[in-house]
């Protein structure tokens, strides 16, 4: 079987409702057809990880202007694996610095993109490190 | 635990891959729908259909809160197009109902057309039947909101709700072909607005031009105003919840639920012998290079696609 198309979802935890850079994303992502959820601002760790699974999505991309990322990355990690999202893949980005990049690869973040990474990197990168899942 | 056992116990994460197996037609996916369907045909399917924009997600976001307040089930299957271009879509009805995601009593899956016409997609009947099988009381499915020929959901969904929004058309709008005449429900939302009454004077006139209703079965016409008049709005839904039990009480009363399911079942069978006679054919064709070959003949001028199309016919079908 060829490989099969790529399903992500880009999504908001926390209390940070600068969305422009999570549409951007979601855009960019259809424009490289991938099937892309967007499940918009406000969102709880727990309501994010549901909706991935029930989603069966392969890749989680998580995005945080306000600094929380610290806390609300790796919780959204934790419940996602804890709610047996196993194999799906969790990416971040927004205004994250760069101290702190080991703590999210730490918790469980496959890559993370702040702004100056252009968009066709980001594809470029995912296309490479993302892996659709096939297991029944 | 075998799939088919994962699906009938309630497993979301089986269930969703099955699903995406199905879209992407995965050998093997098929082996297991054969399996689940002796278990389905117990939910009540419901398609939601309307213009972009009317509103068909955020009133089933309401919908869904009406079900699980009568402490039933929901699955929910949310379609959307598939960029022409690129093939990738942007899935965003579940964004309006996100306050659901954390109740195990009801399952959101969003689906792209992947190139579908008729406003739904190839994989929505087969994902029906996942849910169903897993003991959805209720399957709603949204279907892309476009335009007036987008009908097939009158082959999947046993209650059609058809979302309307003020201002979109006048009278002559109101009696063409398509949308209109494939209702059990009429919802105008955004009632609040402008042209709303129209609207409900154009839907009443149209209905009163009908010549009888199948099963005896009129229509109603149900308004729900601003969204963020919580009281009201939730007054409409319960209108909305209660004219769908109706109508399917109606169904079974009258005798006609059968005739639903009898179209569905026509059009599944349909659609499976196309698969397993043409497919193969045409697969052969394209093999052997003969489907080339043909083509050029025709580019000649030397035959036409119908000769050509009755020897191959004669060729592989022997019982013909």
């Amino acid at each position: 079987m060829t490989k099969r198309r790529l399903r992500i979802m880009v999504a908001k935890p926390g209390l940070d409702g600068h969305d422009r850079g999570a549409r951007v994303l979601a855009r960019c992502f259809r424009d490289a057809g991938y099937e892309t959820i967007y499940t918009g601002c406000h969102q709880t760790p727990e309501e994010i990880a549901a909706a991935a699974i029930q989603e069966d999505v392969d890749c989680l991309g998580l995005s945080c202007m306000s600094g929380a990322h610290r806390y609300l990355f790796p919780e959204t990690v934790k419940v996602l694996r804890e709610m047996g999202g196993d194999d799906i893949q969790v990416i971040g980005g927004g205004i994250i610095p760069k101290a702190d990049y080991q703590v999210l690869y730490d918790a469980g973040l496959k890559g993370v993109f702040v702004p100056g990474i252009t968009l066709d990197d980001i594809i470029k990168w995912i296309n490479e490190n993302i892996v659709p899942n096939v297991s029944d | 635990m075998e799939i088919t056992k994962k699906v009938r116990e309630g497993s979301v994460r089986a269930a969703s891959r099955l699903i995406r197996n199905l879209e992407d037609h995965v050998p093997g996916a098929k082996d297991t729908i054969k399996k689940i369907f002796p278990y389905t045909g117990k939910a009540h399917v419901i398609g939601f259909t309307g213009s972009p924009g009317a509103g068909k997600s955020t009133l089933i976001d309401c919908l869904i809160a009406q079900i699980r307040k009568r402490e039933k089930t929901a699955g929910v299957l949310l379609v959307d197009p598939s960029s022409p271009f690129t093939g990738g879509a942007i899935l965003g009805d579940r964004i309006r109902m996100q306050r659901h995601s954390l109740d195990p009593g009801v399952f959101v899956r969003s689906l792209a057309t992947r190139g579908a016409l008729g406003g739904l997609s190839k994989a929505v009947g087969d994902a029906i039947h996942v849910m169903d099988a897993m003991g959805k009381d209720y399957v709603i499915v949204e279907t892309v909101g476009t335009g007036q020929q987008e009908v097939d959901i009158i082959n999947h969904a046993h209650t059609i709700v058809v979302v309307l929004t003020p201002g979109m058309g006048d009278e002559i709008q109101a009696i063409k072909a398509g949308i209109l005449e494939i209702a059990d429900i009429f919802a105008i939302n955004k009632a609040d607005r402008e042209g709303a009454g129209k609207l409900y004077r154009e839907l009443m006139y149209m209905l009163n031009m009908a010549d009888g209703f199948p099963g005896g079965w009129r229509p109603p016409i149900i308004r729900s105003e601003n969204m963020f008049d919580a009281d009201s709005f939730e007054k409409s839904l319960e209108e909305l919840m209660s004219s769908i039990g109706e109508h399917y009480q109606n169904l079974i009363d009258q005798d006609i639920l059968g005739d639903r399911v009898r179209r569905k079942t026509m059009l599944e069978l349909n659609e499976a012998l196309h698969n397993a006679i043409l497919d193969p054919v045409l697969t052969k064709l394209v093999e052997t290079g003969e489907m080339d070959s043909m083509a050029d003949k025709l580019l000649k001028k030397e035959t036409d696609p119908y000769t050509l199309a009755e020897k191959v016919a004669k060729q592989y079908l022997s019982e013909l």
